[in-house]
């Protein structure tokens, strides 16, 4: 294998995605669904080999282009310079430790962002401003922490020094890769809340990425927002926390909930999964049609051939990319899949 | 069936009871460190049933991991462990894991006691194929090689896995999945009457991690094994475990029947816990957190160690820390103030919000597929 065979793999494909202000979105999915690729290119950071991220109507990779050109240094011909985009889209990663610079004491760190955005700003400004984000969130005495260096924080203070760092952008939308899945579990909570707080106070919209349904539930109910299901980088089912937890359309989404332990409703040993293989196939060749349908329970003929569009099919704005919608479809007339590829005893390639 | 593993009558019941396999009285393990001595497991004793699983429950830095390696007198040098972890196998007298010299250890592991890590990845040599491991365990244990494989095969077919396939495979081959599924059937081929497995399921997708979970069940019925479960995450465990032991600041801090410890937790920490982790079938989302931060092992509070962040801590707690108390029936706890915590710190949360059950098949075990 060399880097001359390397494959084009489409992390992501063809999703379609609007985030409003004041939005939370949650995307869920397993490792390899494109949940982290579909974040990073909602924020700008990683270029869609085709299709368009826009920022208030106006394209991102557009106005880089158009910055990014020595004949063009006045920035683009938009609304909005790239400079503007780029402080408007940020970030928080899964691990706190390694997103921090080890060398720089907390204030250092938080200034760096203040300095290079605000040059305006006084030296005595920057430091209240931070001081009180500090204080905001519950790191007091402010002075204190200022002067430490983030090994000398917890991994819940690491966190929310990096969401003070996305936050003094004022940013219209954050990304949280995995956010809280690095802290401690009785510490998680504790984040999201602040999160969610954070969000109210000062108008931001988050995207977040996370395997974990009852997480995405959390954070989604409390700020009225939704949660979207990914499978092999496509968008499956997105809807309210009460669409997809209550009444999940999307057969995977219901494979999702199936492998969600749940300490108040312990059953009787665990069910058989709702999958024909337990299996996920590689990104690098997704199967045609549905890329469902190899595992899919309810798979049928039509599911092989053909790509079920994302779609609203009870009007109530939540959408489903699945024949099952739509009584009308073709699908119910189509042999069932059934006995094909039963798995679990012949598993796929990887998972 | 899965299934009856939680509806076993009440006579098997007490006979189970009093057949302990595993007892662990007043386990110690310390590391010595520049900056003093680190107690990274105190006074554990617990005893395990002969076919229960226990599942052992803690976030990161509580001990949960030095008590299953102290269970097979694992601990990594330089750690000391002290006190007695008394194996009693089906036939034959007792034996004190922690006195055995290495040798008559290497026997005991593996035939009688089997360990599963949480790194799979690592356990397999990547250039020896997946059968070379298992045959290289049968030959320096001593067993027949033909009816060794001949189970190999069948523990890997029970954990879902095509054994020709995976047995001429190299490591690198396999998925996370299915390394892991491997590595259990590994540690199952000398055919062990105990598993302890330390966050065996950590580095999988969710849907991976329940199905082992069906499995490790259907597993347990077949083969009659008791198994140790170390987990962080609560809920994964719950469906698994006959009893539940919940560990705080390197010490076991309740233990009893599973029912006993979700339903009537008398720990403040476990209810603090259950109450900071979300599940989906929550209808009030009044989650919250724990205040303060888990101690340092130097460093551990004097008396009751949750003490510091515990609302219910009166001057008695500061001092004195509390013994393990027989609150009911399988129901064991460390706190003075047990009954005040029920009544005190309500249990936010707990759901009637119950999602439509996704399942193809209703209550088949997972053999069912």
């Amino acid at each position: 294998m060399g880097l001359a065979g390397s494959e084009t793999v489409h992390a992501v494909s063809d999703v379609s995605l609007d985030i409003y202000e004041n939005d939370v979105v949650a995307l869920v999915g397993e490792s390899g669904c494109g949940k982290t690729t579909l974040g990073k290119t909602a924020i700008g950071v990683q270029r869609p080999t085709r299709g368009t991220v826009s920022y208030r109507g106006q394209d991102i990779w557009e106005t880089k282009e158009e910055s990014s050109g020595w004949f063009n240094r006045g920035g683009s011909d938009g609304e909005y310079s790239e400079t503007d985009i780029r402080k408007a889209l940020q970030i928080i990663h899964q691990d706190p430790g390694s997103a921090l610079n080890s060398n720089y004491v907390v204030e250092s760190i938080l200034s760096d962002p203040l300095k290079r955005w605000n040059p305006d700003m006084s030296e005595a400004d920057r430091r209240e401003r931070i001081y009180g984000f500090l204080e905001y969130v519950g790191m007091a005495p402010a002075e204190d922490y200022a002067e430490r260096y983030p090994h000398q924080l917890s991994g819940g203070e690491q966190q929310r020094i990096a969401l003070i760092r996305a936050l003094l952008m004022n940013p219209d939308l954050i990304l949280g890769d995995e956010a809280i899945s690095a802290l401690d579990v009785s510490l998680r909570v504790e984040m999201m809340d602040l999160l969610l707080e954070l969000q109210d106070q000062f108008n931001t919209s988050y995207l977040f990425i996370s395997h974990n349904l009852a997480n995405a539930k959390y954070l989604t109910q409390r700020a009225g927002g939704r949660i979207g299901i990914m499978y092999l980088g496509e968008l499956v089912e997105i809807g309210t926390p009460e669409q997809i937890i209550h009444n999940p359309q999307h057969p995977y989404t219901k494979v999702l909930l199936w492998a969600t332990s749940d300490v108040h409703n312990r059953g009787e040993g665990v069910t058989t999964p709702p999958v024909r293989s337990l299996d996920i196939p590689e990104a690098t060749d997704p199967p045609s049609g549905c890329r469902f349908h190899t595992r899919c329970p309810e798979a049928r003929e039509t599911c092989r051939n053909t790509k079920p569009a994302l779609k609203d099919h009870d009007g109530d704005s939540r959408r489903t990319a699945c024949f099952r919608g739509e009584d009308q479809h073709e699908y119910w007339q189509s042999t069932p899949l059934e006995e094909e590829s039963t798995v679990p005893q012949q598993p796929a390639q990887s998972d | 069936m899965a299934a009856e593993t939680h509806s076993t009558n009440p006579a098997t019941m007490d006979t189970r009871q009093n057949d302990v396999i595993i007892e662990v009285r007043d386990a110690n393990v310390s590391f010595s460190m520049d900056r003093g001595e680190s107690r990274v497991l105190r006074d554990a004793n617990l005893t395990v049933q002969r076919g229960e699983v226990l599942g052992v429950v803690g976030e990161s830095g509580s001990g949960k991991s030095m008590l299953a390696s102290a269970m097979l007198n694992a601990v990594v040098h330089p750690g000391q462990v002290d006190g007695e972890v008394i194996y009693h196998p089906q036939n034959g007298d007792p034996v004190d894991i922690l006195s055995l010299s290495d040798k008559e250890l290497a026997k005991l592991r593996w035939n009688e006691i089997s360990f599963v890590i949480q790194a799979a990845q690592s356990a397999f040599n990547p250039t020896m194929t997946v059968g070379a491991h298992f045959e290289e365990t049968l030959r320096a244990h001593g067993e027949d090689r033909d009816a060794g494989m001949a189970h190999a095969r069948e523990l890997l077919s029970d954990l879902y896995l095509e054994p020709d396939r995976v047995l001429g495979s190299h490591p690198h081959e396999l998925s996370g999945g299915m390394k892991q599924r491997a590595l259990i059937a590994l540690s199952l081929v000398l055919k062990p009457e105990v598993l302890v497995m330390d966050e065996p399921t950590a580095a999988l997708d969710l849907l991976m991690q329940r199905s082992i979970i069906g499995m490790l069940e259907d597993l347990q019925e077949k083969y009659d094994l008791t198994m140790v479960f170390v987990t962080h995450d609560m809920p994964l465990v719950t469906d698994l475990a006959d009893r539940i032991g919940v560990m705080y600041a390197f010490e076991m801090i309740e233990i009893g029947s599973t029912d006993n410890v979700l339903d009537n937790p008398s720990h403040p920490y476990t209810r603090a816990l259950l109450n900071a982790v979300p599940n989906i079938s929550d209808r009030d989302m009044e989650i919250r957190g724990i205040e303060g931060r888990s101690p340092d092992p130097v460093n551990i509070p004097k008396g009751c160690t949750f003490n510091p962040r515990c609302p219910l801590a009166t001057k008695e707690c500061e001092v004195n820390d509390p013994d393990f108390r027989d609150i009911e029936n399988d129901h064991e706890v460390a706190c003075f103030h047990w009954e005040r915590a029920r009544e005190d710190i309500p249990l936010v949360a707990r759901g009637d919000d119950s999602h439509s059950e996704p399942s193809t098949d209703g209550n088949g075990s997972f053999g069912g597929l």
